[in-house]
């Protein structure tokens, strides 16, 4: 365990009542994530890594354990004011983009902000600055279905840093794309956490995007099958 | 809910909606025609209200009017003396005019007219002058009902002929204060002058005349003492005194207008709630569109009633909207109103913009669209963020609790309950409403569902791929089969219960075309007259089917004891009507073919010298005076005193064409008595009957006669003009229907356009697409069409069974026309919405339908 963890995971388990069966999706997860590391959360289809990211950006209860998410309790919250914790503290990143279609490019980016009551002109300024950034420029006043995946992708990217977020969760951001746009994304995601600080968990199939992170954990049947640091080249054995 | 007035709430609800404003209008759109139905009706009731409270005065004619069944008796008349004031009489009584131009004859209402009434009002003339003319008495003339004027193609100046009178036309009666166009259709008016009355030689015995004084009080004196006045007198001249004061006759027709406007009301509200489901039904499919949206926006921080807020301001600003465009309509449909209704009103209408009207319109719109469209406004805020990582698939409402499901149901079916109760100011009524459109609601749901199990259970499964496919799209997951067959089928069911109704009505009022049935009643004929009158007849080679005596008579004690003291008597069941009432009896030595004896034994013949004498009563008479075999009457009959008993309790058919009688009396008691005869014919045809009812009137002028047909005539001409008002209502449930179609193919085109594409591309033609959805409308149109038609059905053989006591059978023409026009007109509609579908490239579309 780091010291400087922004977000923990204590003995998760989550299981879901299928008829008279309880399926057990995660079993048993412990593992923290320090600030500002890139952090992939890699295995099979229906090994629990989307479920697991769920928990951890506090969409979902676990039916047991407990996260903390920078030093929140996530456990005691009611819906709406984990929702808070959503607002001042994740960003998001989905692999279908999640564009709200009946807004621009602009008021897609201004969402998280405008919900926290921010003073609009400030939105506005910041939204602009963070669409040139990814190079939507020109495309501030477009709704999502005139913008290609891509370009849709790069919105979401916006979107998801415009309140400085201290974690950003991405389930499969690349997964609907070709691979040179995938690869404009991963740049995209990779720079901006290296010049915000912001530390990055993110769930993929593509074993070139978890090579980039510092740190690969490998799930299999609901269990944390091997942790993994590549940057150091470090093995941690996790004992489960 | 905070969230509600939040700033950002409604920036997003504006922004959400501003590039699918078209397709959320049509959500809504559904509301509009039943708002549209309620503010005309409010609006009409409130401007006919208003009308009635200035007009009051004119309704009358006259500060008071009183009315007796016999001339005045002296002491009546000094007390009219002394009252004062302006005074003018009528004496009215029904009898046949002549029109010697062209020999026709007609059934009139005589009025023969002294003084300068109306007070109020006028009595309206063609030409104006005809009025004065018609008062100046030096040259007596008639005035004569414009309804005849046109029927029998009559001018100023011809002739008419009433009883003994010939007099000259000076004009047409327009209207007369306080009276109903529709009126004239029962007894066209002939105003005659006073004078004239005696010459006419038709005040006589056995005539029914109605004997009128109108007063007019320049000092605005208290009505009350006078009427109490003549209340004492009526009781020591005991005689019937009627009187009628403007506050009276405000309130009778204040009364009529008021349950008329409820009924219309109600109907329309029908159309209102199915507005209400075909919003309730796009508003789901709708959210049902926006969870992503939704849970996106929590997983960035939005709070559940945020997200919520957004959908609700939308759903309560459209509904506003709707309500707005429905009230500006139901503003303008007022205008239209009059003209459906104006024959059954007594006033010349005065139209208002009612402000209550529009109010009630805004805020009932708006409440049925936030009401209905609660339960998916709920469920989305059980939308967790979590579908924005894994996609809901099944309906949002299942998010939500079986309690907070039947909760909002239950406050769906307050609000009906309690807007069912503001309309009728009756608690019970709207109980009653609410509880009927429940039922009616679940049968057709019920009948819906039956209809196409059956069509899905036994579709042959060699049809073709189209055919298949197209029943298939019924099944399709969010598909609003259900709201569709309900909608449609609920318009449907109210139009053709209407329908049938009057149907069932008129058919079994068809009497006179049945072959053998008596057309032709002659009624007043005097004893001296009888045997003439049967001869004309005869010469004519008109067959004498029924020639009965009538003498008419009172109860004057039952069981011993005075009709007074029985009338008092609060602890027997007696009613009232039947103690007071001039019984008109006939004698026979027989029952006849429509009698049947239910009790005790029929005696043909009596002698009242030997004791009391045998009567039978109808089963209806004998129940309302609670009669038993044996119990003792006397009768007054015009002032001799005849002792009788119960011998016998019959059951009469009181339909058919013939004078049926409460009280027969055996041979051998009434004959000396004064009596008058009926006498029943048969025509070939109208010319026949017009020749006969000629030569009747020509010879005896007091004797009236009945044309069945033309009675008949007229009660199909009142109740057309009666259901088209109503048919007008109902037809906003059925426009209100096809908008919900329309709404609803809208709302589900998404789903419509991913399969039609799916299709294109693995090889469909243009041409199968079409295919398919046309089957698709056409299974729609015919199960809801049916579903309709067999509870209305249903519904029209337990009116009939229950309230018309009429075998109700249905008429197959009905059922296969209905049908086919509902039908034809779902896949109109169906189709012309679906044909963006069709014509654009598959790409086109999914790209336009995404956004």
């Amino acid at each position: 365990m780091g010291t400087n963890p922004i977000l923990e995971v204590t003995d998760i388990t989550q299981q879901f009542r299928s008829g008279d069966q309880k399926l057990t999706v995660l079993d048993q997860i412990n593992f923290s994530v320090e600030k500002g590391t890139t952090c992939a959360i890699v295995g099979p289809s229906g090994s629990g890594k989307t479920t697991l990211l769920g928990l951890c950006a506090g969409l979902d209860r676990p039916t047991e354990g407990q996260i903390s998410l920078n030093q929140i309790d996530l456990g005691p919250l009611t819906e709406d004011q984990r929702a808070q914790v959503r607002n001042e503290h994740v960003g998001f990143v989905f692999q279908t983009f999640q564009l709200v279609p009946t807004l621009t490019a602009l008021e897609n980016v201004m969402v998280p902000l405008e919900l926290r009551g921010t003073n609009p002109k400030e939105v506005e300024q910041d939204a602009r600055e963070l669409l040139n950034e990814v190079g939507l420029g020109d495309r501030l006043q477009h709704y999502p279905s005139q913008l290609s995946g891509g370009e849709q992708q790069r919105v979401a990217i916006a979107r998801a840093f415009i309140n400085r977020p201290k974690i950003l969760f991405a389930d499969e951001p690349t997964g609907n794309l070709d691979s040179e746009t995938g690869h404009t994304i991963e740049e995209l995601l990779f720079d901006l956490n290296r010049i915000s600080g912001t530390t990055l968990v993110l769930v993929t199939h593509d074993h070139s995007l978890a090579d980039q992170c510092q740190r690969i954990i490998h799930l299999k049947n609901g269990r944390i099958h091997s942790d993994e640091w590549n940057e150091q080249s470090e093995t941690k054995a996790i004992n489960q | 809910m905070l969230s509600f007035f939040s700033g950002w709430s409604w920036k997003m609800a504006w922004r959400d909606a501003r590039s699918n404003k078209k397709r959320l209008f049509i959500y809504i759109s559904a509301i509009i025609i039943g708002v549209a139905a309620q503010v005309a009706i409010t609006s009409f009731r409130d401007s006919l209200n208003e009308t009635i409270n200035n007009q009051s005065k004119e309704l009358l004619g006259a500060d008071l009017e009183v009315e007796t069944e016999q001339p005045f008796p002296d002491t009546l008349r000094s007390y009219f003396d002394e009252l004062g004031g302006e005074q003018a009489t009528i004496t009215e009584f029904p009898s046949m005019a002549l029109f010697p131009k062209g020999g026709q004859t007609r059934l009139s209402n005589i009025r023969a007219l002294k003084g300068n009434f109306p007070f109020y009002g006028t009595l309206e003339t063609d030409p104006v002058s005809a009025l004065q003319q018609f008062k100046t008495d030096t040259s007596p003339s008639a005035l004569v009902d414009q309804t005849l004027m046109t029927q029998f193609n009559l001018s100023v100046g011809d002739s008419i002929k009433v009883g003994q009178v010939t007099l000259p036309i000076s004009g047409a009666v327009t209207k007369v204060p306080g009276e109903t166009a529709a009126a004239s259709m029962i007894g066209p008016r002939i105003f005659i002058p006073h004078s004239m009355l005696d010459s006419t030689k038709l005040v006589q015995q056995g005539s029914r005349i109605e004997y009128k004084r109108y007063f007019k009080f320049e000092d605005d004196r208290e009505i009350a003492p006078i009427e109490s006045k003549l209340d004492s007198l009526e009781e020591s001249l005991a005689m019937d005194i009627d009187i009628e004061t403007i506050e009276e006759r405000q309130e009778e027709l204040g009364e009529a207008v008021g349950n008329l406007g409820k009924f219309l009301n109600l109907v329309g509200f029908i159309a209102l709630l199915l507005g209400g489901i075909g919003v309730a039904s796009s508003i789901h499919v709708y959210i049902n569109q926006k969870i992503s949206t939704a849970s996106v926006l929590r997983c960035f921080g939005a709070s559940s009633n945020q997200t919520m807020s957004i959908f609700l301001i939308q759903a309560i600003v459209l509904g506003f909207l709707g309500a707005l465009v429905g009230t500006l309509m139901g503003v303008g449909i007022q205008y239209l109103l009059p003209t459906l209704v104006s024959d059954f009103l007594p006033v010349d209408i005065e139209l208002t913009i009612s402000w209550l009207a529009i109010g009630l319109g805004l805020f009932t719109g708006t409440g049925v669209a936030l009401v209905f469209a609660l339960l998916p406004l709920l469920a989305l805020r059980k939308a967790s963020p979590l579908y924005a990582l894994r996609t809901l698939e099944e309906s949002i409402t299942q998010l939500l609790s079986q309690k907070v499901k039947w909760t909002t149901y239950g406050l769906i079916a307050l609000t009906v309950f309690g807007y069912a109760t503001l309309l009728t100011e009756s608690w019970r009524a709207g109980g009653l409403f609410t509880l009927g459109m429940i039922t009616a609601f679940g049968l057709l749901l019920l009948t819906a569902q039956l209809l196409m199990k059956t069509v899905k259970r036994y579709f042959p499964s060699h049809w073709t791929y189209v055919w298949r496919q197209g029943l298939a799209n019924l099944y399709r997951p969010h598909n609003q089969t259900a709201t569709l067959m309900l909608s449609l089928g609920l318009g449907m069911l109210l139009v053709s219960t209407l329908y049938f109704s009057q149907d069932m009505l008129m058919e079994e009022l068809d009497f006179a075309t049945r072959d053998d049935a008596p057309n032709l009643i002659f009624f007043d004929i005097q004893s001296d007259q009888n045997e003439g009158l049967n001869n004309l007849l005869e010469e004519q080679d008109l067959p004498i089917l029924q020639n009965v005596p009538m003498v008419t008579m009172r109860l004057d004690s039952l069981r011993g004891r005075s009709i007074e003291a029985v009338d008092e008597d609060t602890t027997t069941e007696v009613r009232g009507w039947a103690l007071r009432r001039e019984y008109r009896s006939t004698y026979r030595d027989s029952l006849i073919d429509s009698e049947t004896l239910l009790e005790g034994e029929w005696v043909g013949t009596a002698d009242p010298s030997e004791g009391p004498v045998p009567v039978s009563a109808a089963q209806e008479i004998a129940e309302d005076l609670q009669l038993e075999i044996g119990d003792s009457l006397t009768f007054d009959v015009q002032g001799v005193p005849i002792s009788a008993y119960v011998g016998s309790i019959r059951k009469v058919d009181f339909q058919r064409v013939q004078p049926n009688f409460f009280m027969l009396f055996p041979t051998g008691v009434l004959e000396a008595a004064p009596q008058i005869f009926v006498t029943i014919t048969r025509t070939a045809d109208a010319q026949g009957s017009a020749r006969a009812q000629q030569a009747v009137v020509q010879e005896y002028p007091n004797v009236s006669a009945i044309d069945v047909s033309r009675i008949l005539e007229t009660i199909n001409q009142f109740v057309n003009k009666i259901s088209l008002a109503i048919q007008f209502m109902a037809l906003f449930s059925i426009i209100t229907g096809l908008i919900v179609l329309g709404s609803s193919v809208a709302t589900s085109r998404f789903q419509r356009v991913k399969e039609s594409v799916l299709l294109r591309t693995i090889g469909a033609s243009r041409k199968q697409i079409i295919q398919i959805l046309a089957v698709e409308y056409l299974f729609l149109g015919v199960l809801s069409a049916l579903t309709g038609l067999i509870l209305s059905v249903g519904a029209a053989w337990l009116l009939g069974y229950f309230y018309f006591d009429i075998t109700f059978v249905p008429n197959g023409w009905v059922i296969v026309g209905g049908t086919v026009l509902v039908t034809a007109l779902t896949i109109l509609i169906g189709m012309i919405n679906s044909r963006s579908i069709l014509n654009k490239t598959p790409i086109e579309v999914l790209r336009a339908e995404t956004t």
